[in-house]
């Protein structure tokens, strides 16, 4: 083994990719060379560590410095600084929101003190590109203990005890799920892995899969142990190169060490593993859906029961189970229900991954106890609403789930207290809005997605979401009538009883708890003809306060239109005919004398 | 896998390497590279620090760099911090003397106080 003083870790997710993190490994392994550093220093290709609007993010260990929005020219005097000279470069360093000075250590820094990481444990901190590295942070002993200790009874018992739920949206105990399908009859079973992360703006699914593969691995092989399958699947987005890289990678290493194959550690286990690429369409995140795309048919859902339970893949039992929730089970078989049933709230047991995005500070994929406010995700994690604006609301579940409003930002967040308020934990995602978001034109965001991505082969979800946008692009334009409210509450109601699947059944989620928490603003829609945040095109117009105009003219000068007109020195106007709303006059405005309404 | 035995044994192996990106509640040796360290050859005393830890297979046991403290004229200087200790800081190291100070100080628990900095004297 080579001996390194000293260890960085660079992010390789598909957030700090994207931000050319690749280029900066190779660079600094050049210029790490270079200085004939290259025997000392071990640069690390590693998962993503959650902090994505940061990256390119760069770990060094053993002193834990944290770099973030390093950039291919700052290598030159990074290593001169903190590899020769042993300097740490402050300019890198990552400032909190409001903070004079800069933390230096990844362990002190907000959005990082809160969490508690169970199923992300190791993105951020292995290559996941080494086995070896997984082994040792005690990878693959759950294997060997089920294999070695314990009855598949036995496993389903210890998950059922540990009170672990679906992590993909529905919530349903694993435990029993897998309980079902031990005890379905049945001469070959299935274990797959629900990988088709869909949710607009949810990614943790893929950070998983990129940062800690062996992992899923894992589980799934423990999974195949408990039911008596030896055959899974991890059907998984094509959209995610490098998660379906890495997986590969990871399965073919742990053929190679006999962790997947013939006669796992010599007790007579089979298990092997596949991956299936889904094409992106949403409705493939729904069980039966996703079943069907696998079996090499199109994608849509059948009426349950049969659950997959009994009658899953080619009609034999199958389990299935999302990613996130994999991930939590060695950890589980290691640890002991006991200690996953510690953490959480009385129902919901363990730790949620949430994608924080939208208006907040700090965005990116955090971990924390299932019960934590969303106060502390929002203000302390989050470090609060981007510009200091205020809070307006967050949306949970996707587009499946609902919006909560400020009042509900002390609420513990865990799997019923969202249904309670008419949300959902869906799969994670975290959306936070602030005043200058108009509720019902996100509600007709989220159903124009739904819309277009139904099956259609129920014509609630079909045809109900369709007429449902409709009544939500008309009250938009301003066009809304009051008899559209009770239309929407209806057609809600109807598609949510009727709709075939998962996918219909939730669609008009963020439409009833806008209606729920945000009915006045559709009604000042309808009633008074004007959107409240400024959002809605057809009901602005733009006007110019004379007390407050000095005649510049500057307004006019930057009309993409031409539509202000006014002689330098006097009051300028507005032709609103000719009016795009694009806003730019009230942006240059130095005397904040051009207001919307 | 044939084994569990196998399994910690691979484990064992790679374990030692990943203990940099942990805190081992081990000491931690940090050397002085400003330019008067560099130029009093703490660049020699590091890598000194480094042969002998992998000699003796201490890979728990942390080596990080710092800058100039102000004590110029006693580079290099090297300081061993140990968890919930005042830190020692030696004094005027040599290649030679560091490996005296790994094997009495960090393995027999007996800092050599001769070669410790004195600001009295």
């Amino acid at each position: 083994m080579e001996f390194y003083r000293s260890h960085v870790l660079v992010c390789t997710g598909t957030g700090c990719t994207s931000s050319d993190s690749r280029l900066l490994i190779s660079g600094l392994r050049k210029e790490l060379k270079d200085r004939g550093l290259e025997k000392e220093i071990q640069v690390i290709e590693t998962g993503c560590f959650g902090f994505c609007n940061l990256g390119p993010i760069m770990v060094v260990y053993p002193e834990g410095v944290f770099y973030c929005r390093v950039k291919e020219a700052d290598l030159k005097e990074l290593v001169e600084e903190h590899f020769v000279k042993g300097r740490v470069v402050q300019r890198l360093l990552y400032r909190e929101p409001g903070a004079t000075v800069k933390t230096q250590e990844f362990n002190n820094i907000e959005f990082f003190k809160h969490q508690k990481r169970i199923a992300l444990a190791n993105c951020g901190i292995i290559n996941p590109e080494k086995i070896e590295e997984y082994i040792a942070r005690d990878g693959y002993f759950a294997l060997a203990k089920v294999l070695h200790e314990m009855t598949p009874a036995g496993v389903i018992e210890e998950l059922k005890k540990a009170g672990l739920r679906g992590r993909g949206g529905g919530g349903f105990p694993t435990g029993m799920k897998w309980d079902f399908a031990y005890k379905a009859k049945g001469d070959q079973k299935y274990v797959v892995c629900n990988a088709d992360e869909g949710d607009p703006g949810a990614f943790m699914d893929r950070s998983v899969l990129e940062g800690d593969p062996h992992a899923v691995i894992e589980a799934m092989a423990i999974a195949g142990y408990a039911i008596g399958a030896n055959q899974g699947f991890i059907y998984v987005r094509a959209e995610y190169p490098i998660a379906v890289e890495r997986l590969q990678l990871a399965i073919q290493q742990a053929h190679d060490l006999g962790l997947l194959g013939k006669n796992i550690f010599g007790m007579g286990f089979d298990f092997d593993l596949d991956i299936r690429l889904g094409a992106g369409a949403f409705v493939c995140g729904e069980e039966t859906a996703l079943l069907t795309s696998i079996e090499g048919k199109r994608g849509e859902p059948r009426p349950r029961p049969p659950f997959p339970a009994n009658s899953g893949l080619w009609g034999k039992p199958t389990i299935i189970n999302n990613v996130e929730t994999y991930a939590n089970v060695p950890h589980i078989i290691r640890n002991g229900w006991e200690w996953f049933a510690s953490i959480g709230t009385e129902k919901s047991k363990g730790t949620k991954v949430f994608a924080l995005a939208g208006k907040i500070k700090n965005t990116g994929l955090i971990e924390v106890p299932m019960g934590t406010t969303l106060r502390t995700i929002v203000y302390d994690i989050g470090g609060g609403i981007l510009n200091d604006k205020k809070f307006k609301a967050a949306q949970t579940g996707g587009p499946s789930g609902g919006c909560l409003s400020a009042e509900l930002l002390d609420t513990p967040i865990d799997y019923d207290n969202l249904i309670a308020v008419g949300s959902m934990m869906g799969s994670g995602g975290l959306i936070v809005m602030d005043e200058d978001t108009c509720m019902v034109d996100i509600a007709r965001f989220f159903l124009e997605f739904t819309q277009d991505e139904s099956c259609g082969k129920c014509p609630p979800c079909r045809i109900g979401t369709k007429r449902m946008l409709e009544i939500l692009t008309r009250i938009t334009e301003g066009k809304g009538t009051p008899e559209d409210l009770n239309n929407l509450e209806i057609l809600a109601k109807t598609i949510k009883s009727a709709a075939l699947c998962g996918l219909g059944q939730t669609a008009p989620n963020p439409v009833l708890s806008t209606l729920r928490y945000f009915r006045h603003e559709y009604e000042a829609h309808i009633y008074d003809k004007k959107c409240p945040a400024g959002v809605c095109k057809a009901l602005l117009s733009y006007q110019i306060d004379p007390e407050k105009c000095r005649g510049c003219g500057l307004c006019a000068r930057n009309c993409p239109t031409k539509a202000i007109s006014g002689k330098i020195k006097e009051t300028f106007v507005i032709d609103a005919e000719k009016c795009i709303k694009c806003g730019a006059c009230m942006e240059k405005c130095k005397f904040g004398a051009i207001s919307k309404g | 896998m044939r084994s569990l035995e196998e399994l910690k044994n691979l484990k064992a192996k790679t374990e030692k390497g990943l203990s940099l990106r942990e805190d081992t509640g081990k000491p931690t040796i940090t050397v002085h590279m400003g330019t008067c360290g560099i130029a009093n050859g703490a660049r020699t005393v590091l890598n000194a620090v480094l042969s002998e830890l992998q000699a003796r297979n201490l890979t728990d046991i942390h080596v990080t760099q710092t800058g100039c403290p102000g004590l110029c004229y006693l580079e290099p200087l090297v300081t061993i911090t140990e968890p919930g200790k005042n830190p020692f800081v030696y004094s005027k190291v040599s290649s030679e003397n560091v490996k005296k100070i790994i094997v009495e100080h960090l393995i027999n628990g007996r800092p050599i106080t001769e070669w410790l900095v004195n600001l009295e004297k």
